[in-house]
């Protein structure tokens, strides 16, 4: 019965793990590819490496500074970090939509109540887990391998990762066990993950070229303890697979002992009340808009405080490359501050991502169906929808400021001038006229033809492609000037421009108001 | 408060999706201080009358008056006056019972916090849990204590009891008693015909977008037919020339002759004067259920099949 399970989870989940394993091979195998294409000589390699071997931001961010001079050492550092959270995410999403999912729903009963063993659900969800983390711990050694790096560190880089996913396949069963919603799940084995990469953060800081004493209390730090391309050496490999033994024997035990639909974690009462800011549009669409706010903040400052700590060592890190030069060196500029201008409009295009899936809530709202009843109060369309509007323009604001500074105030804190907080936070903020561009597009989408609303990604798309490959694909110019981000000066290597923010902004306001119209004039279902 | 004495007043509608016709001149009225249902099957178009009444939905055609204004211009003055319970409640996931309570409370312009405490113990309701844990019945009694505790003049039920059980759906029609006892109007939109018998004061049945009858229960039981059983003497003469007798059958035994047969409510009294001439030894009659009434505008099919059976 275990088997036809399995057989039918692995068919429902075959694109996710498809996905899920390029991508993660794609990072593995892009690093090795750009360290090879950045650097020209290895003398430039040798340059980056110490300059990135003393940088203590890179180090928590990535790990210990190991074999930095080589390719493969290069591949380690930047990937494996990374990639360790990446396969923890998809071992937690992989066992928890068919464990403790299933069982919320109500349809988990369903298959129990057949002729099926008791943990035949959850045996089978754990074994889509491993060998999904199996195939991505394969392709990446593969793709290393064939790359081509030493065949053993590349199988080391591939097991590694394969074991760590495994480790918090088990960590992510035993969450299941013991919370009683699928949030609960996620939030406890999302923690896990968190604090497996910070306890190495911690670590590493204090150890530089080998994981420090709290490394060693982390999947992670194990991980990178097997010194891929750097003397490999396999015995941490034997305390990944006995972590991910102890998790799974842990989670049975406490699988054996609990009901059916609960967790052993009782689920927190919230308020009887609501408080006074709840108690209308305004204060709905900032609960319904405030987590979705926090995270992006957070990744935000994640973001511009990793572009600030590259400090003005960038000439060093990013080579002297014909490539790099063309990239980042606009019109003869200073070199520093081309980087820094890519880097300001790559946080805007990322805070975009917000933007644009802030404005589609109002939408998501009509969808699930809670719009009715809020509209039969009260509450008229207009504020309804300006409530979303609201929440979407200063939530943009602040993701937008938050990554700007961060960059600011890391690019001060490693030796740049203080000037250069208010110069980024506000070379950053310019770019809320785009990104606004891109809200009023989705929400004229939604208030027009609401069945096609995800078309306002390819606004964003647009957007990243001109940006990124306009000049190198030579794209005619008509499609340039789609991205409304093009339309602004690129500061700091050009001055900012009022008139060209106040045209753009100008667009999105019209946009939103024709968006305000055209929804009080249509159906809402 | 202005006086409104027919506080839902619709008269030709016309609401077309595309192609489909899904009200097709529909007329509803609805008077101050009654308990009217709104009966029809699936797709017949209750939920999208519902929503033309709340300005959710542009009208076509025809005229709709709510609370003596304009459903469609005048939608967030007017629904400060009254309240909506879906029949499918979607509430935020992350919000507990009583925040969402309060919330849609306080949009339609307050709460009544001794009738808010009194409803959650009467639903027997659990405000402290969240949204993505309710059961269908649970979020209805959300979206029922939320309305009941409103101050308003105006209660839109769309078949507001699907999920609760029959304990709760008794609850709930002593609140809706309640309700109309204060003065207060109610359109019920239901499929449970023995809550609209007891809760209803008229009843309007729509099929295909149209209104096929309404009326007070009484005024609709006399457009229908009353079944009689009959034991007599004599064979009765002329019960089958009477027009308004449907499906009579005569069974002559050895003794009595029995007699079984439908006739319209109309023509009761002509029918129970020729039994009476044939010496009635025993006699029961059968009013007509509102179930009756409900399946002879709609159930084509399962009419025929009746038929077929007493046959």
């Amino acid at each position: 019965m275990t088997g036809v399970l399995l057989r039918r989870f692995l068919w429902r989940d075959k694109w996710m793990i498809l996905w899920w394993s390029l991508g993660t091979t794609l990072l593995y195998y892009s690093q090795a590819v750009s360290v090879e294409g950045l650097y020209a000589t290895q003398a430039e390699l040798d340059r980056a490496a110490v300059s990135m071997g003393s940088n203590t931001a890179f180090i928590a961010m990535a790990g210990p500074a190991r074999a930095l001079d080589t390719i493969g050492g290069q591949v380690v550092w930047q990937a494996t970090a990374f990639g360790a959270v990446v396969v923890g995410l998809m071992s937690m999403f992989l066992v928890g939509r068919h464990t403790r999912a299933e069982e919320e729903s109500g349809r988990d009963e369903l298959v129990r109540a057949a002729a099926v063993k008791r943990h035949a659900p959850t045996t089978a969800a754990l074994m889509v887990a491993l060998i999904a983390n199996a195939v991505v711990g394969a392709l990446v050694a593969l793709s290393l391998i064939s790359f081509p790096l030493a065949v053993e560190d590349s199988l080391a880089v591939g097991v590694g990762l394969t074991l760590c996913g495994w480790v918090f396949t088990g960590t992510a069963l035993l969450a299941a066990q013991l919370t009683s919603t699928t949030r609960a799940t996620y939030g406890m084995a999302g923690a896990f993950i968190g604090l497996a990469y910070l306890l190495r953060a911690m670590g590493d800081v204090s150890g530089i070229d080998h994981g420090g004493l709290l490394s060693w209390l982390s999947p992670i730090g194990w991980y990178q303890g097997l010194h891929p391309f750097s003397g490999v050496r396999w015995w941490p490999a034997l305390l990944l697979a006995g972590l991910t033994v102890a998790g799974v024997v842990v989670a049975y035990a406490v699988f054996a002992r609990r009901d059916f639909g609960s967790g052993v974690l009782a689920t927190r009462p919230g308020p009887a009340r609501a408080p006074a800011g709840l108690r209308s549009g305004l204060g709905l669409a900032w609960r319904l808009h405030r987590g979705a706010l926090l995270g992006w903040a957070v990744g935000m400052a994640f973001v511009g405080l990793s572009y600030g700590s590259l400090g003005s060592d960038v000439g060093d890190l990013i080579g002297d490359s014909d490539a790099s030069r063309e990239i980042f060196a606009q019109d003869g500029a200073d070199l520093v501050d081309g980087f820094y201008a890519i880097a300001m409009l790559t946080l805007a295009l990322i805070a975009s991502g917000f933007t644009v899936s802030a404005a589609l809530r109002a939408r998501g709202e009509e969808e699930a169906g809670r719009v009715e009843s809020l509209l039969a109060t009260g509450l008229s369309r207009r504020a309804w929808l300006s409530g979303h509007l609201v929440m979407t323009v200063a939530g943009t604001l602040l993701v937008l400021l938050v990554g700007g500074t961060g960059m600011g105030l890391a690019y001060a804190a490693t030796g740049g001038g203080a000037d250069e907080i208010t110069t980024y936070a506000a070379g950053t903020l310019q770019y809320l006229a785009p990104a606004l561009v891109l809200a009023a597009f989705a929400a004229l989408l939604h208030a027009l033809v609401p069945r096609w609303s995800l078309l306002a990604w390819l606004g964003l798309g647009v957007s990243v492609v001109v940006a990124f490959f306009g000049p190198l694909l030579q794209l005619p110019q008509w499609l340039q000037d789609v991205s409304p981000f093009e339309h602004l000066a690129l500061v700091p290597v050009e001055s900012f421009s009022p008139a060209a923010f106040a045209l753009v902004l100008a667009v999105a306001v019209v946009g939103g108001v024709a968006a305000q119209m055209a929804f009080a004039r249509r159906d809402v279902h | 408060m202005a006086i409104v004495t027919t506080p839902i007043e619709i008269c030709g509608l016309v609401k077309t999706f595309g192609s489909t016709r899904a009200l097709d001149g529909l007329d509803l009225a609805v008077e101050e201080g009654e308990v009217h249902g709104f009966l029809g099957p699936n797709g017949s178009g209750k939920s999208t009358t519902i929503r033309v009444l709340l300005g959710l939905l542009r009208k076509d055609g025809g005229e709709t008056r709510l609370l003596g204004g304009d459903p469609w211009g005048d939608a967030a003055t007017l629904h400060r006056r009254l309240a909506y319970v879906p029949g499918d409640v979607n509430l935020w996931p992350n919000l507990t019972g009583g925040e969402v309570i309060d919330l849609l409370g306080s949009l339609r312009g307050g709460i009544d916090e001794r009738r808010r405490a009194e409803l959650i113990e009467r639903f027997e309701l659990d405000p402290t849990k969240k949204s993505r844990g309710y059961s269908k019945g649970n979020r209805q009694k959300v979206a029922l204590v939320a309305a009941l505790a409103s101050d308003v003049e105006l209660l839109i039920l769309d078949e507001p009891t699907s999920g609760l059980d029959p304990l709760m759906e008794s609850v709930f029609q002593d609140c809706v008693e309640d309700f109309r006892a204060r003065g207060r109007t109610v359109l019920l939109s239901s499929h449970i015909l023995a809550e609209v018998e007891r809760l209803c004061d008229r009843v309007s049945i729509i099929r295909a977008g149209r209104r096929v009858e309404t009326g007070t229960l009484g005024q609709l039981r006399h457009l229908t037919r009353t079944s009689i059983e009959a034991e007599l003497v004599r064979a009765p003469a002329g019960l089958d020339a009477v027009d308004g007798v449907h499906d009579l059958v005569v069974d002559a035994g050895d003794e009595v002759i029995r007699v079984h047969f439908q006739v319209d409510s109309a023509r009761l009294d002509d029918v129970l004067r020729l039994l009476t001439a044939g010496g009635v030894r025993s006699l029961t009659s059968q009013p007509p259920t509102l179930e009756e009434l409900f399946l002879r505008h709609y159930g084509d099919r399962v009419e025929d099949e009746a038929e077929e059976a007493s046959a």
